[in-house]
């Protein structure tokens, strides 16, 4: 069986890799966002040196992280679980000896494979070439680092999956999978740092999954978080990843009773 | 194993839809409030079906047909009922109880469209943990029985039809399952794939005894394959039997085509089937043709026509077809017709079967699911 979710893996991984072109334009446009980022927090810094604890040097570095992990764990999974649910093809899924969610979460995973290969490794060389990012130098903390990118990657996967279970429930998820992609971009410390948020609001997300996504890792790849810490936060992902099964399985177990194929 | 394959009793889906108000007024007020009513898609039907049988499921477009076959595969949970397929209840125990049966949507595809057949084949054979060696046993005869050696190796989605259809059967049977569901199966096929799917599917339930159920459009499947004929019509059975049975507890009649040597007029052929009950009407002046009810022996009917010298050219006794009788159920889904039809299943309940031609009326104002 192990040996199927990986065949799901490599699958997806040369579908992907038959439409790599599509993603070449993606390059251009995460170093796009990268630079107006970069000239933007230059002009909020101005002479300072240091805003909210991120000097110029590490927002600098930590939006380029930021970016580039999200190249990573970005993917559609909301949208294909919505649109299988829509057309009535999640029928076939379920007459097979398999976990539809786990199938869904393997083909997702080949995605971002293919897009840590031809993506995100690429663009950041890029973003490095035309940026003044400092990456670490220690092997410890790139190890640790791709650790916390994989658990970035599942816990972003369970909050797309949750949302694309949606469908069951509602005859159009659309604008919900929009206001989930804005709230996790946003929350998850993309656009701004949470450290950057009110009082309150940054307390609010200490209790949320989302900065588990982004602002912890790149935090801990700029060198904010001390080596020390790391263990703090990959136990805070595995946490979240774990409380996330909880409302996945009641979603799905709700869904399965209600579930109604459409089109005959 | 339990003895049955299938065994259904008073099964019965409920499905909730929405109601739509009308209007802008109802449109606002269905903003805050849903409104939702329950419609019935499958009435509490019940049907046992032994193993090695071979049985068609057939009923108009929105009987209910493929909501009792998702509901036979695992799909979709029932509303109430008891329901048993394989000794499982399917949606129960889902991932065990697939592995043991096959299922074809003619109207979807179960291959992977980006992928080659054989890959998909292959991937199949992982999720099924099939053994190698009885993979390559079973996907080589299905292969050859199906000719299907030279689209292995090609995309899904550069398959004609009747290609992906028979590349669909092989899919269903790599893991060599004791049921087989197909829902249509043969929609949209030429004449030519459609009998070597027919052969197929008979031998397969020949030779490995697979059970078989299936839904269809096109009686020819019914007539070639199925010694068992479910009739279903908005969500109740409305006949279970053979199928020469419905032929005979259908048909009204025969029709005798007559040619002559002369032209005969309608006047002297009723003169001499006087009495009989026979009707009689003109296709042109030298051709008519007798209408006679099952009351009436053919014999009979031809002795006094044949009887009374005049030049009779041919004879060509007209049988109604099955696409004849099935179309006259599905139309007149009059009181009638389907409490006469309840009276003859069930002898002693003329009045249960009066109480549902009742409801019946009372439901055609409801819109179907």
């Amino acid at each position: 069986m192990m040996s199927a979710y990986i065949d799901f893996i490599r699958i997806r991984f040369l579908m992907m890799l038959a439409y790599r072109v599509n993603y070449y334009s993606g390059i251009v446009i995460y170093a796009i966002n990268i630079g107006a980022y970069y000239f933007l927090w230059q002009a909020v810094y101005g002479d300072k040196q240091e805003l909210n604890g991120f000097t110029v040097a590490q927002m600098t570095t930590y939006i380029a992280v930021s970016w580039m992990a999200r190249a990573f764990y970005f993917n559609n999974l909301d949208r294909e679980i919505a649109n299988e649910i829509r057309d009535g093809s999640v029928a076939i899924q379920l007459i097979r000896p398999y976990s539809y969610l786990a199938v869904k979460m393997m083909q997702g995973f080949g995605e971002g494979i293919f897009r840590l290969l031809l993506f995100m490794v690429p663009g950041m060389v890029i973003a490095c070439l035309l940026f003044p990012v400092s990456l670490p130098t220690d092997p410890a903390v790139w190890g640790i680092y791709l650790v916390m990118l994989l658990f970035a990657f599942l816990i972003n996967t369970q909050i797309n999956m949750l949302t694309g279970l949606f469908a069951f429930f509602v005859e159009n998820n659309e604008g919900m999978m929009r206001m989930k992609r804005v709230i996790v971009d946003l929350f998850s410390g993309v656009v701004v740092p949470i450290a950057f948020f009110p009082g309150w609001l940054s307390e609010t997300m200490k209790w949320l999954p989302f900065q588990a996504i982004t602002y912890l890792p790149s935090s801990f790849f700029t060198g904010r978080t001390p080596l020390s810490d790391a263990w703090g936060v990959l136990g805070l992902q595995i946490v979240w990843f774990a409380v996330l099964l909880v409302p996945i399985g009641m979603t799905w177990r709700a869904a399965r009773m209600r579930l109604f194929v459409q089109g005959g | 194993m339990s003895e049955l394959a299938i065994d259904v009793r008073d099964l019965r889906k409920q499905f909730k839809v929405q109601n739509n108000r009308a209007g802008l007024g109802g449109a606002l007020r269905d903003l805050f409030k849903r409104e939702y009513r329950e419609v019935a898609a499958v009435k509490d039907i019940t049907f046992q079906i032994p193993h090695g049988e071979i049985c068609g499921y057939i009923g108009e477009n929105g009987a209910g047909k493929s909501t009792t076959i998702k509901m036979l595969t695992g799909i979709l949970v029932p509303t109430s009922g008891v329901l048993r397929v394989n000794g499982y209840v399917p949606y129960k125990e889902r991932e065990k109880f697939v592995k043991e049966i096959g299922v074809v949507f003619g109207q979807r595809s179960q291959l992977w469209w980006d992928i080659g057949v054989i890959e998909s084949f292959q991937l199949l054979r992982k999720v099924y943990r099939v053994p190698e060696t009885d993979f390559r046993r079973r996907l080589d005869e299905l292969v050859e029985r199906l000719q299907l050696s030279e689209l292995l190796s090609r995309p899904v989605r550069k398959l004609s039809l009747g290609q992906r259809m028979r590349c669909e059967l092989v899919a269903s049977l790599l893991h060599n399952p004791s049921i087989l569901f197909l829902d249509e199966p043969t929609i949209g096929l030429d004449i030519i794939v459609k009998t070597e799917i027919r052969e197929f599917l008979k031998e397969m339930n020949r030779e490995h005894g697979t059970t078989i159920l299936l839904t269809t459009h096109d009686l020819q499947d019914i007539e070639a394959l199925c010694s068992r004929v479910i009739m279903l019509d908005d969500g109740r059975i409305i006949y279970d039997g053979g199928l020469e049975e419905l032929k005979t507890r259908w048909s009204k009649g025969r029709e005798i085509k007559f040619q002559f040597g002369a032209a005969v007029g309608l006047d002297r052929l009723r003169s001499m089937t006087d009495g009989l009950g026979v009707t009689w009407s003109m296709d042109n002046e030298m051709a008519s043709s007798m209408w006679l009810p099952h009351s009436v022996n053919v014999s009979d009917a031809l002795a006094r026509v044949v009887g009374s010298s005049v030049d009779i050219r041919d004879i060509k006794i007209n049988e109604t077809n099955t696409d004849e009788i099935v179309r006259e159920i599905y139309q007149s889904g009059s009181a009638e017709a389907k409490s006469a039809a309840a009276a003859a299943l069930e002898p002693d309940s003329a009045a249960k079967a009066q109480e549902q031609s009742q409801a019946q009326e009372e439901r055609k104002e409801t819109a179907r699911p």
